[in-house]
């Protein structure tokens, strides 16, 4: 009777334990599978003479896109090669875009469960700059490299002068032509350096070609609009980091672009991004005769638009004034390190490895196929003559673009109102600006400016 | 020993044993659902920056007064109207018909309205995508363009009502089967004694409907009712399935939890989600509230 008793009371408490300690286990659970991962540089280095020196050191890495995982496990390898005295155990993860960005604004948020490793997309960026900062400051190996890279493509992720990621690429803004419509209207894409004359060629082929269009436009993102702001010394944020959207350079912008869409030259990319499924069939489809996106974009049309192979020819943008500055770096992805980080000084090493030096580079092009943000490379005959998908596509060198417009690479201002200011113009402005019936579109901007909170 | 008695029976204890089988509940209940609303409802009065946080007073409930929210709470009533408008009547329709004796592969029809609702959303609002394409050669462009009809931008365009269509067809087409399942398992609980003896008072089908299978399927409406504005009103995935993102031209698609996600989390303003979060909850609360009580059930015993 008396054994029973004590029996039952045993297994109400052990059943109350297993209730309270459920939360503890996960990380237990974590904490051994991390430690039996059995990794190459350990069984290589245990030859050496000291082993417990090169014990491979786990580096967490987040990120949202899978090609960037491929290139960073290429850049790890090479670093155990060239540094077998420090092997490190690269551990990526890729969650969807959206997931990553707020796992990781939780992690900071909460002081816990943030990787060493993370790449942060620039439109969200200035979310991770507020308050008190959970990155490294990346000031001791970006410094010494500031003469070698795209100065831009480390300035807009620093914040009081301290730098606290660094590119993939410079996404230097260029226009695509379709070669075969071009000529079937009889334009040179080649003489078309003005947007006046970018106009004049676009009434001369909506003459030859009414069924087709000259160009299109996004009511629902910026890329395409961004440049003809920014080459005339217009943004989107003041240099202060105050929306500006009213600006006279937007005006003179979107009137331009309304002027083409209103005349059938240019039409609104169908599912309003030129990332949608719609505007790539359309596209493949040969019914549209050259966009504004950054180099980047190279890679949509490799993937999706695979009928335009050996059509398509990368040029360098048309100005408003013959002078004026002819790209701008936009977008891009910024690789930091967190506070969380265990061993920041190798981590911070590892990624001026990867991104700032030579080799990480030229990997960067081969991989990714990013105009890389080492301006030393673009000239490389190994780059200049690399044989991959992207120079097998394009009827022009993309790298012949890139040194043409080396020293006239804009960068856009970047705040803590940049996502609100970007949403803005993303999910209203654009709209209004190329579909509404009647729109004024000074007083329609100065309106928009005025809803804008951050 | 008094004590030691005491804790020996502990074990037996009825009144203490109700309250241990019930624990896990609550303790679930008060870690993942009082502590983060206690923590909504704090965090609604503050800016949250990472090592900064700091009360702002009602600053970001002032901050709600703009086109943007008022757009978002405009879109998510709409939807709930017409979702509600359609997705009661006409699942009850369906369950009568499907409930008769006359009616011919009854679990055939049954099951192809149930279908859709096991199908996950994000697979649905991406084929929706396809379907309501804006190109002439989508799959509904392409059937209306038969009875020469031009191709409709279905998605965001001009008029707002074609943005709302889309949605109520992907809302009908996913919860119909679900309504008809409430509706059905509330017919079987129907005596056909009333049926017959409404038959021997000479009523004719259209009667029976009326007076006997309306009325005491009363409870089963209203809880559909409920259910559906909380749902309607906290309408997100599909709208983002549908847009390809949390973003709309013009704020066609935009809903209050999409504002919410916008402001929250894409703009990593978490105080100001808070606010808008739990001005949601307040209105669907009122709104639920109001119902209900002219529905009844707060009445006790009838």
């Amino acid at each position: 009777m008396k054994t029973k008793r004590v029996l039952s009371l045993l297994i109400s408490i052990v059943m109350f334990a297993v209730l309270l300690t459920a939360c503890g286990a996960p990380a237990q659970t974590e904490a051994s599978s991390s430690a039996d991962v059995p990794t190459q540089p350990a069984t290589e280095s245990s030859s050496n003479a000291q082993p417990s020196a090169a014990q491979p050191v786990d580096i967490e890495f987040w990120t949202f896109q899978d090609l960037h995982v491929e290139f960073y496990q290429k850049m790890a390898e090479k670093w155990n090669e060239e540094n077998p005295n420090e092997p490190i155990n690269l551990i990526p993860t890729v969650y969807p875009f959206d997931d990553m960005h707020n796992k990781l604004l939780i992690a900071f948020q909460s002081g816990v469960g943030a990787p060493d490793l993370v790449d942060i997309e620039l439109g969200k960026y200035a979310n991770f700059l507020k308050g008190d900062i959970q990155l490294v400051p990346l000031n001791d190996i970006v410094e010494p490299e500031l003469n070698n890279i795209v100065k831009a493509r480390v300035d807009i992720y620093s914040k009081d002068g301290n730098y606290y990621g660094i590119c993939f690429h410079v996404g230097a803004a260029v226009i695509y032509y379709n070669t075969e419509l071009c000529e079937k209207a009889g334009i040179d894409w080649k003489n078309i350096k003005t947007w006046d004359e970018y106009y004049e060629a676009g009434k001369k082929f909506k003459a030859a070609l009414p069924d087709k269009y000259w160009e299109s436009v996004e009511s629902g993102d910026v890329w395409h609009m961004w440049p003809l702001l920014s080459s005339q010394g217009g943004d989107m944020l003041t240099e202060d980091g105050k929306p500006d959207i009213s600006s006279a350079q937007m005006v003179k912008t979107l009137e331009f672009n309304r002027k083409l869409l209103d005349e059938g030259i240019a039409t609104v990319a169908p599912g309003n991004y030129h990332h949608s499924e719609e505007f790539y069939a359309l596209m493949n489809s040969g019914a549209v005769a050259s966009i504004v996106m950054p180099m980047w974009y190279m890679d949509r049309f490799t993937d999706h638009m695979p009928d335009l192979s050996q059509k398509i020819a990368i040029a360098p943008l048309p100005v408003w004034e013959a002078g004026q500055p002819r790209s701008v770096g936009m977008g891009g992805t910024g690789t930091s390190v967190t506070k969380q980080c265990k061993n920041p000084d190798l981590v911070k090493r590892f990624l001026a490895f990867a991104k700032l030096s030579k080799e990480g580079n030229i990997e960067i092009w081969n991989t990714l196929g990013f105009d890389p943000i080492r301006t030393e490379v673009w000239s490389l005959p190994e780059m200049v003559n690399s044989d991959n998908k992207f120079t097998e596509y394009f009827v022009t060198n993309p790298f012949d673009v890139l040194n043409s417009i080396k020293d006239e690479i804009l960068s856009v201002n970047v705040s803590e109102a940049l996502p609100a200011t970007l949403d803005a113009m993303k999910n209203s402005v654009l709209t209004r600006a190329y579909t509404d019936k009647n729109v004024d579109i000074p007083s329609m901007l100065a309106e928009e400016q005025e809803k804008i909170q951050y | 020993m008094k004590l030691k008695r005491w804790i020996k029976s502990l074990p037996y204890s009825r009144k203490i044993a109700p309250y241990v089988f019930i624990s896990p509940f609550i303790i679930v209940f008060l870690l993942f659902f009082v502590y983060p609303v206690i923590s909504t409802v704090i965090m609604s009065f503050q800016k949250v920056v990472p090592g900064q946080t700091t009360f702002v007073g009602f600053d970001n409930f002032k901050n709600l007064l703009n086109g943007d929210f008022l757009r978002a709470v405009t879109n998510s009533v709409i939807y709930t109207v017409i979702t509600i408008a359609v997705l009661i009547p006409v699942p009850l329709i369906f369950a009568v018909l499907l409930n008769s004796k006359k009616m011919i592969a009854k679990n055939f029809f049954r099951a192809v309205f149930f279908l859709p609702a096991l199908v996950s959303i994000v697979v649905a609002g991406f084929t929706f995508r396809l379907i309501f394409g804006e190109m002439p050669t989508a799959l509904l462009n392409s059937i209306i363009s038969n009875f020469g009809i031009e191709p409709i931008k279905w998605l965001g365009g001009p008029a707002p009502w074609t943005t709302f269509f889309a949605l109520l067809m992907l809302c009908c087409w996913r919860w119909m089967g679900v309504n008809i399942m409430y509706y059905l398992s509330g017919l079987q609980g129907i005596s056909n004694e009333l049926y017959e003896s409404a038959s021997i008072d000479g009523a004719g089908p259209l009667q029976k409907l009326r007076y006997i299978t309306i009325p005491l399927l009363k409870p089963v409406t209203i809880y559909i009712l409920t259910i559906s504005i909380y749902g309607g009103m906290a309408m997100f995935l599909e709208s983002f399935m549908l847009f390809n993102g949390n973003r709309s031209p013009g704020g066609a698609g935009l809903t209050i939890v999409g504002y919410l996600y916008r402001l929250g989390w894409e703009q990593a303003n978490i105080g100001y989600g808070s606010a808008i979060g739990l001005t949601l909850l307040v209105i669907t609360l009122g709104v639920n509230a109001v119902m209900l009580k002219y529905a009844g059930l707060f009445k006790k015993g009838e």
